[in-house]
């Protein structure tokens, strides 16, 4: 079954602004990304097991203009605070690399 | 058609751009040049201590060009988020900077400087008044954060900007201010739709980022009554779906984007591809706010940072590191004691590079596979005395402290530099998000006009 990592194109994380997280995966055709979003596995619930937040807390958006899903959760800490590994949160999506779809 | 023109330098101030380019969009044509000046992404520090992320020199090489060219052709330029934090000491140094050019250049305009530093005493009226809102999952405002703040900055929206050009600058210099509006600002004045003249902005704020390949350059834009055309300077393209997928780029949503009296809505653009590099979006809608609001920005001292950096090869340590950590915490509790010092006194983090040192908690891959590993160890104290004390204790327990099982008797680390140990400055918090209900939007951004 193919990863994410194996048929998206971009698949990235980055603030949004210092109190969040906003994570990325893009397709390059329309057709892969309908058969995608046909799967259900890219919803609020996926992103709050691998992110360890409530699903209440993800703001998921299916953005079929760019071909992109995304996902809007809380940051660990915020940007900048004591504890914080990553300010400018461009390395958290490792987790979504090896996430299964069933196309 | 009513149609309007900008060029956006580059990304941020300072980021540097193609002089080639930038000729090439006056080429074009231009009816505004401007840059965005700041973010938030390099963290607190830089709006709490008042310093800016990106050299003086490379932003006076920027500023230089676009003083210049502005000059000469008789266009505005403008810029927000002065200095990177955008408070006022950002302000005044990319103002002084402005009057050096300047006089260097023998250059004559009319210059505004838009202020967004905020007074504690007003926001505390206005705690008080019940006229703030947390925003997301932060606290209710109150005065005692007011209060501990460092700085505090508004984020200016178009209006200020408007009537600072309206009353003949043809330099604009802001503060903090929302990244886009400068840019809608000058379209608004030139009688577009707010809806294109906030797209426009969207676009122009982070210069080239629109376009592929990625690399600093200039945008420019076209706003038209019906839409808007991106086409990036330099050997680059606006294509219809690198020009979509920059609505994802740092927005919670690609859709609804909020900005101070509105939300930005892009959910039914249309995207055209006009030649190789350009493309038109359409459909874009702008829906206003009910009441019109001012989001704040701030930055509270938590301490002074020490750091040393370390790494160790021992694979009986590495065999069971949270248990080796828990042992240096409790010997460098001890020692800490000694002198005298609390544990509210610092705050130790210890950074393991090799496990969980870029996603700490939310590492899902907890076995250990490397042979070796790195540490920062990292000491927060109420004063910088503090935390030298123990991040040089903190040190020592890394590199002395026995374990079961220790076969490296002489020492557990590996330290690349002397001296071990570093110090890195003050130390800061965002400490608010949350809007102000102002009376109008201009109360909070006070414009000061001079002649140059």
């Amino acid at each position: 079954m193919p990863r994410i990592r194996d048929i998206a194109k971009v698949c990235k994380s980055k603030n949004a602004g210092p109190f969040d997280l906003t994570l990325d995966i893009v397709f390059d055709k329309l057709d892969l990304f309908q058969r995608v979003r046909a799967t259900g596995v890219l919803c609020p619930a996926l992103f709050a097991r691998l992110y360890n937040v409530p699903a209440e807390h993800v703001l998921f958006t299916e953005y079929e203009a760019g071909l992109a899903f995304k996902a809007t959760l809380p940051r660990l800490v915020p940007a900048g605070d004591i504890g914080d590994t990553d300010m400018y949160g461009a390395q958290q999506h490792a987790p979504m690399l090896d996430v299964e779809i069933p196309i | 058609m009513r149609q309007f023109r900008m060029v956006s330098t580059s990304g941020i101030l300072g980021y540097g751009y193609p002089e080639a380019s930038l000729n090439a969009a006056l080429e074009r044509g231009v009816d505004m040049i401007g840059c965005d000046g700041g973010s938030s992404d390099p963290g607190p520090y830089y709006l709490g201590s008042g310093t800016s992320f990106v050299s003086q020199r490379s932003m006076r090489r920027d500023l230089r060009l676009m003083l210049i060219a502005a000059i000469k052709h008789k266009v505005p330029m403008v810029i927000g988020t002065a200095g990177g934090a955008g408070g006022e000491p950002h302000l005044q140094m990319v103002a002084q900077m402005v009057r050096d050019i300047a006089r260097q250049e023998n250059l004559h305009f009319k210059l505004a400087l838009i202020h967004a530093e905020q007074d504690k005493a007003l926001l505390k009226r206005r705690v008080q008044q019940g006229r703030t809102r947390p925003l997301g999952r932060m606290a209710a405002l109150d005065e005692a954060t007011v209060d501990r703040a460092r700085r505090i900055v508004g984020m200016c929206g178009p209006e200020p900007y408007m009537r600072a050009l309206d009353q003949g600058a043809q330099v604009v210099i802001g503060g903090r201010t929302s990244d886009p509006a400068p840019f809608a600002a000058s379209a608004m004045r030139a009688q577009l739709p707010p809806a294109q003249g906030w797209y426009a902005g969207k676009m122009l704020e982070c210069g080239a980022a629109p376009a592929l390949p990625k690399g600093p350059d200039c945008l420019h834009v076209i706003v038209r009554e019906d839409g808007v055309i991106c086409e990036p300077m330099g050997d680059r393209a606006c294509t219809p779906m690198s020009v979509a997928n920059h609505s994802l780029h740092e927005n919670a949503s690609p859709i609804h984007h909020v900005e101070p009296g509105g939300m930005l809505d892009t959910s039914a653009c249309r995207f055209e591809a006009l030649s190789p590099k350009a493309t038109l979006v359409t459909g874009m809608q702008w829906h206003p706010a009910e009441q019109y609001t001012v989001k704040l920005e701030a930055a509270e001292l938590l301490g002074h940072r020490a750091i040393s950096i370390c790494g160790t090869r021992d694979p009986v340590l590495i065999g069971q590191l949270d248990h080796f950590l828990g042992l240096v915490r409790e010997l460098l509790r001890g020692k800490v004691a000694d002198l005298d010092i609390t544990p509210d006194d610092y705050h130790l983090t210890i950074h393991s590079y090799g496990r969980d040192g870029v996603m700490a908690g939310r590492e899902p891959v907890r076995e250990i596979s490397s042979h070796e590993l790195g540490f920062v160890v990292d000491v927060v104290g109420k004063s910088a005395d503090i935390a030298t004390t123990v991040i040089a204790l903190a040190r020592t327990s890394m590199l002395h402290c026995d374990f079961p099982g220790r076969l490296c008797k002489e020492g557990n680390m590996a330290f690349p530099f002397s001296p071990s140990d570093l110090t890195a400055g003050e130390v800061y918090r965002f400490s608010m998000s949350h809007v102000v209900v102002p009376d109008d939007p201009y109360e909070m951004f006070p414009i000061e006009h001079e002649t140059i």
